[in-house]
């Protein structure tokens, strides 16, 4: 055995607090070392080459390299050793950065420390067995959840690289919020105009299967493998035969169903479609309000039907489709201001939300676009904004800043100025946050040509007198308390998680955080990678986002999954966790303990106990090696050691436990 | 932080020295809210009763106590017209009790001497009462109402008021008195 | 975006504006008036006795103004207690409560003041009722300090010959005679349905406020008092000053203030159709009666209007004997609005 320890000093990171020569003279005795070195930087070209030039020239066989986190840099260890000839696998990693030279102050013990760390990882990388990758296949076709925005631009540009795509999509057509805007900022143009090209594009698109009104049941599998469970919801038409002519629309009787796209401001009926340029344009039956399955006669829309496209008894369809990738594009939902007593919990029909007042504004919206008050329907002559309802408010639950509010009320401010030229405008905001491009410009544009008065503060009570509303806000800027008459009062209010994201994160295996946020693997580094390979995250699913930056992440997630698929196998971890049949009495205990349900109980034949006549079978765990992430939990939980990690076996974390009591029997 | 830093004036002494970096310790000392968490959205100031008639308006006396200006909050007579009715307190996204940093100021005022001139008759009135508890352990309204007439020198407003009620048979003459006025007593007293 | 209307409605209801109030949540009137029955009692009174559905006796703690200026509020408290057979025991030689002032100079004093009384009240065994509700702010306000900050009571109890360890708490005489049962058993003994009255529930900023500390009732849109009166027959308005500030600890130091914020509550009620206003709050009534002429003045429109004390109203309802000599020590004249009653044809649901 022979074993070559490098030193590194990381600049002055280590070297400031840790005697590093010290430590690599100290190296020198260990058991099976038969060199040992320090150096600036151990990572860099030259120190890698060193490391490559000391294996080849003492003919070292393992390496410990006393450095940072082996999070950071043990790749790049593995490929420098591998390079030069090892298995990769023949390297440990002392971390004497994070561990000890960052946490402790220069003195003798932080460079005793070090060294033993340092033996500890030689005593463990003697034990090291040569571990091999082996290739997985990948299915490559990719599951894009959630038909907005994001879902549409990570659909196309997936298809667009030439690998088939399956939108799923829970409401009956694609578009998502974006479809429910009038004008996006800063550029004002019109967001049905930009969107619904898109839309078409994803109908037309050869790779792309659009599945509307459908929702993902269950998840399994692995990177380049996943199986989903996707229940396609009955809609009672079938599309195929369905031309979308709208004739069963005109003709339904139930016609006072609050349309959720039309945010509860406009009607619709009990078979409808979201709106005029839905995706798929065929409508769906909300069997919840359809007078058919509430007990009661009705069936015009199959009457009228020309296409007798339409059936009562079709059923819920659950199907399983393999996928190599899956985006999550989710979106978000807003807060009910509801919760609010001191803006009258949501009673006041004059006190609507952002996306009631966009609903409003929208020439295809309930008013076609008149800007209306929903109470009385006269125009107003003033309309106070009100930014941050719910968002930077501990108290209501969301510390955090909705992120949009301050460009869409710069917005509206202005558009609602240029159609109605008399209305006066107030802008309730804490700060203006407007970091975008051309964003900054465009909050200016509407306090300076159009005239909307922004103040500083925010509203404590909100209460009808005569048929005005009274604002009661101040100004902190003036150290003053104001009062504003307005005929309609717009909320924008907080963006928050979709209500069931936490359900789709447990089907998903991936992490969310203290909101229900979709969590990223990281946060700098890996903004469309969450912690389970496969799976990328496009628009606000992940935290509040604005249209560019939704489009831009579902790009990036996008070429994930196409980066993905340009591979035909991807190399498996060799670290992982395998049983040993021979002791696993099949209890069970490392399944329940998984975190990633990559452990199932087989039955297999009992070589011990079984004759040639008489085959005995018994239970044993198997791990799923696609699945399975390498965290011991298994190893850590089994009662009879049959569940065990590669390259962290018992022997090598007793040896390094060893090698730690030695060093401090010594000292004594 | 260092405690010898204590004396430096903030970086905010080029415009006008605060007085006091530690003010804020004071008041989390006396009644546990940090000032720190306020962000200056102004719903206090939006939702207070009294805000009308404050020198400075309730958001900026947190945001006095955030920069240290000591004096500037204890002389002012905001912390004298806060009703106590608890509006900020209850609707501050961040949740700080503006009300309870407002009774601290108003005892460290007191304890230092800073109380407003045309405050002090509120300040009167307080004190008339919390003796009053201190000797009968009751509140007598009659008698308590005349000593702050003596002691603010405002003899005929609200008389009409007083003679109405009196003739009501609602002020008393004579003061309830309790038995356990020594208990009472040594609650007034400090350890 | 949801699938269908259902989810999205459900969706709409979000949680209760404060989840995360003080463990301070307190059993029932009914368990813990049970629980601190003798057993032996308690096997007796399994039955229902005679048309009421509660056993119920509090520790009565009147204050200072019940004594004097809202001795109406104290007279018709305790008829409508023993009409309800909600037996009342004042608490002996009790002390006030040290108000406004107290906190306002001296933190540990407004623990401690009330702390005596809640010692004496516990050794009674009692929950504590407190109509007056700056009252029961300081009192409610000193028990939840005293049952979070253990050193605090330690500290306070070395001072008290009856210490309080924690297990009563206090009560509202609002919130005693709004539970459901009590208010069944009103509506249950009506003989005259105050139909016509149209009152103004006015709560005040103390009932309720902080609602994290109080824990009773909604804080922005309380509903209690509207209850009530809805039993009693009277017809409430809707109105949106019913948690504003009088200014009542302004009461007679800063009467300018108060008039203005007087003015503003009156000329809100008058202007969604109130013919009076009701309290629960003996300041508010002081000052909402002292101060209208002043606020009239200041607003330059009539704002006479009768205000009475919710227990008054009660009391009128279940005819409580007695009841009547309680409206003579009013400041502002209430015949106008008690001669409205049963003048008015019966409003369908009024009397529920």
């Amino acid at each position: 055995m022979r074993i070559g320890v490098f030193v590194c000093w990381c600049g002055s990171n280590i070297a400031k607090t840790v005697d590093v020569e010290a430590v690599a003279e100290a190296a020198k005795s260990f058991p099976g070392v038969v060199y040992a070195t320090d150096y600036k930087y151990m990572c860099s070209e030259p120190g890698q080459n060193m490391v490559a030039e000391a294996i080849k020239e003492h003919n070292l066989d393992r390496v410990v390299i006393a450095s940072c986190s082996p999070r950071l840099h043990e790749p790049t260890f593995q490929r420098c050793i591998g390079a030069a000839g090892l298995n990769p696998y023949m390297v440990e990693m002392a971390n004497i950065r994070e561990q000890c030279s960052w946490v402790h102050e220069r003195t003798p013990e932080t460079t005793e420390k070090a060294i033993e760390l340092t033996r500890m990882a030689v005593a463990k990388v003697a034990r090291n067995v040569p571990l091999f990758q082996n290739d997985i296949g990948i299915t490559k076709r990719a599951l894009v959840i959630g038909g907005g925005v994001a879902g549409i631009q990570a659909a196309l540009d997936i298809a667009d690289a030439g690998h088939p795509v399956v939108l799923v999509e829970r409401t009956p057509s694609i578009g998502g919020r974006m479809a429910q805007y009038d004008k996006t900022f800063p550029t004002l143009d019109c967001a049905a105009c930009i969107l619904t090209p898109k839309m078409v594009d994803c109908a037309s698109h050869p790779l792309i299967d659009i599945w509307a009104y459908s929702e993902v049941e269950e998840v399994n599998g692995f990177v380049g493998n996943f199986d989903v469970k996707i229940r396609k919801k009955a809609t009672c038409v079938d599309p195929k035969l369905c031309t979308g002519c709208g004739l069963c629309l005109e003709k339904c009787i139930v016609k006072d169903v609050p349309s959720e796209f039309d945010e509860g401001m406009g009607l619709r009926r009990a078979i409808y479609s979201p709106f005029p340029q839905a995706v798929p344009n065929k409508p769906v039956i909300d069997r919840e309000h359809c007078r058919i399955f509430n007990g009661g006669k009705c069936g015009v829309c199959q009457k009228v039907c020309p296409t007798g496209a339409i059936s009562y008894d079709t059923v819920d369809e659950v199907v399983e489709e393999k996928f190599g990738a899956i985006v999550v594009s989710t979106g978000f939902e807003l807060w009910d201001h509801s919760a609010l007593g001191n803006y009258g919990y949501g009673k006041y029909p004059d006190v609507i939300s952002s996306i009631q007042f966009e609903r409003i504004m929208n020439a295809s919206g309930p008013t076609e676009g008149h800007i209306v008050r929903p109470s009385d329907g006269k125009t107003p002559k003033s309309i106070a904004f009100i930014s941050c309802v719910g968002s930077r408010d501990d108290e209501h639950g969301h510390a955090y800043c909705s992120k949009v509010c301050c460009m869409y009320n710069a917005k509206q401010a202005l558009l609602v100025k240029d159609k109605l030229h008399d209305v006066e405008t107030y802008v309730f905001y804490m700060d203006i946050r407007a970091n975008g491009k051309g964003y900054e410009e465009f909050v200016k544009r509407t306090i300076e040509d159009y005239g909307a008065n922004y103040i500083r503060g925010r509203i404590s009570k909100i209460y009808p007198d005569g048929d005005q509303m009274v604002v009661k806000g101040a100004d902190t800027l003036l150290g003053k308390a104001v009062e504003v008459r307005a005929d309609l009062v717009v909320l924008a209010t907080a963006m928050q998680p979709q209500h069931d994201a936490k359900d789709l994160a447990r089907k998903l295996g991936i992490s969310t955080d203290q909101y229900n946020w979709f969590s990223e693997a990281h946060p700098k580094l890996k903004p469309v990678e969450v912690l389970t390979d496969g799976i990328y995250l496009a628009g606000a699913c992940q935290y509040p986002k604005d249209i560019p930056d939704t489009v831009a992440q579902a790009s990036g997630a996008a070429s994930k999954a196409i980066g993905l698929f340009s591979k035909d196998a991807i190399k498996s971890e060799p670290m992982i966790a395998y049983i040993y049949e021979d002791t696993c009495v099949g209890c069970g205990l490392c399944v329940d303990v998984c975190p990633f349900t990559a452990i199932e109980l087989v039955e297999v034949v009992d070589k011990e106990r079984s004759t040639r006549d008489n085959q005995v079978v018994k239970t044993v765990a198997r791990i799923n090696e696609g699945v399975c992430k390498g965290c011991g939990t298994c190893s850590a939980a089994c009662r009879s050691l049959s569940a065990r990690l590669r390259g962290f076996e018992g022997s090598g974390i007793l040896a390094q436990i060893d090698a730690l009591a030695d060093m401090v029997k010594i000292k004594k | 932080m260092n405690s010898d830093s204590k004396v430096t004036t903030s970086p905010l002494s080029s415009m006008s020295t605060p007085t006091d970096p530690d003010f804020k310790q004071q008041i989390q000392a006396i009644c546990g809210e940090n000032v720190m968490s306020c962000y200056q959205c102004g719903e206090c100031t939006a939702g207070c009763p009294a805000a009308f008639s404050m020198d400075i308006a309730p958001n900026q006396v947190l945001r006095l106590a955030q920069a240290g200006f000591k004096d500037d909050v204890l002389t002012s007579s905001a912390i004298w017209l806060c009703a106590g009715c608890e509006t900020c307190a209850t609707r501050c996204p961040r949740g700080v009790a503006l009300s309870k940093v407002m009774d601290a100021c108003r005892q460290i005022s007191v304890a230092e001497g800073k109380v407003a001139k045309d405050q002090r008759n509120v300040l009167k009135m307080h004190e008339e009462m919390l003796r009053q508890i201190q000797t009968f352990g009751r509140v007598h309204e009659i008698s308590m109402i005349a000593a702050f007439k003596m002691r603010t020198g405002r003899f005929f407003d609200d008389v009409f008021a007083g003679i109405q009620m009196f003739l009501k048979g609602k002020l008393g003459l004579i003061p309830s008195v309790i038995k356990g006025r020594k208990e009472v007593k040594e609650l007034f007293d400090k350890q | 975006m949801t699938s269908s209307s259902g989810e999205w409605r459900k969706r709409t209801q979000s949680a209760p504006l404060f989840e995360k109030g003080l463990e301070t949540k307190r059993p029932s009137h009914w368990e813990e008036a049970w629980i601190q029955t003798p057993l032996s009692l308690r096997e007796r009174v399994g039955v229902r006795v005679k048309n009421k559905d509660y056993r119920m006796n509090y520790a009565y703690f009147p204050g200072c103004s019940l004594e004097s200026t809202a001795k109406e509020f104290h007279n018709s408290t305790t008829l409508v207690a023993s009409a309800l057979g909600i037996e009342l025991a004042e608490i002996p030689d009790w002390n006030c409560c040290g108000a406004t002032s107290a906190h306002n100079l001296d933190h540990e004093l407004s623990i401690s003041l009330p702390a005596r009384n809640l010692g004496i009240a516990e050794r009674m065994g009692m929950d504590v009722i407190a109509p007056c509700a700056a009252c029961y702010n300081r009192m409610r306000s000193a028990e939840v300090e005293l049952k979070v900050n253990r050193a605090l009571r330690d500290d306070i109890n070395s001072k008290l010959e009856k210490k309080f360890t924690g297990a009563i708490t206090v009560k509202s005489a609002l919130e005693v005679f709004t539970q459901p049962e009590v208010l069944a058993a009103v509506s249950e003994h009506i003989r005259k349905p105050l139909t016509g009255l149209k009152p103004a529930c006015y709560y005040g900023c103390l009932l309720v406020r902080p609602p994290k500390v109080m824990g009773f009732d909604d804080a922005e849109d309380p509903k209690s008092l509207d209850e009530a009166m809805k039993t009693v027959g009277a017809e409430p308005i809707d109105w949106y000053f019913k948690i504003e500030c009088c200014g009542a600890s302004f009461g007679i130091s800063k009467s300018e203030i108060v008039a203005k914020l007087v003015g503003d509550i009156i000329s809100n009620a008058k202007a969604h159709g109130a013919n009076c206003i009701v309290t629960a709050c003996p300041l508010c009534m002081t000052n909402l009666e002292m101060r209208q002429a002043a606020a009239s003045k200041l607003r330059g429109e009539d704002l006479s209007m009768p205000i009475f004390f919710f227990t008054e109203l009660l009391g009128l309802a279940l005819e409580a004997p007695g009841i009547k000599k309680c409206f003579a020590s009013h400041l502002i004249d209430v015949n106008p609005a008690l001669d409205l009653i049963g003048k008015e044809p019966v409003a369908d649901g009024a009397a529920v």
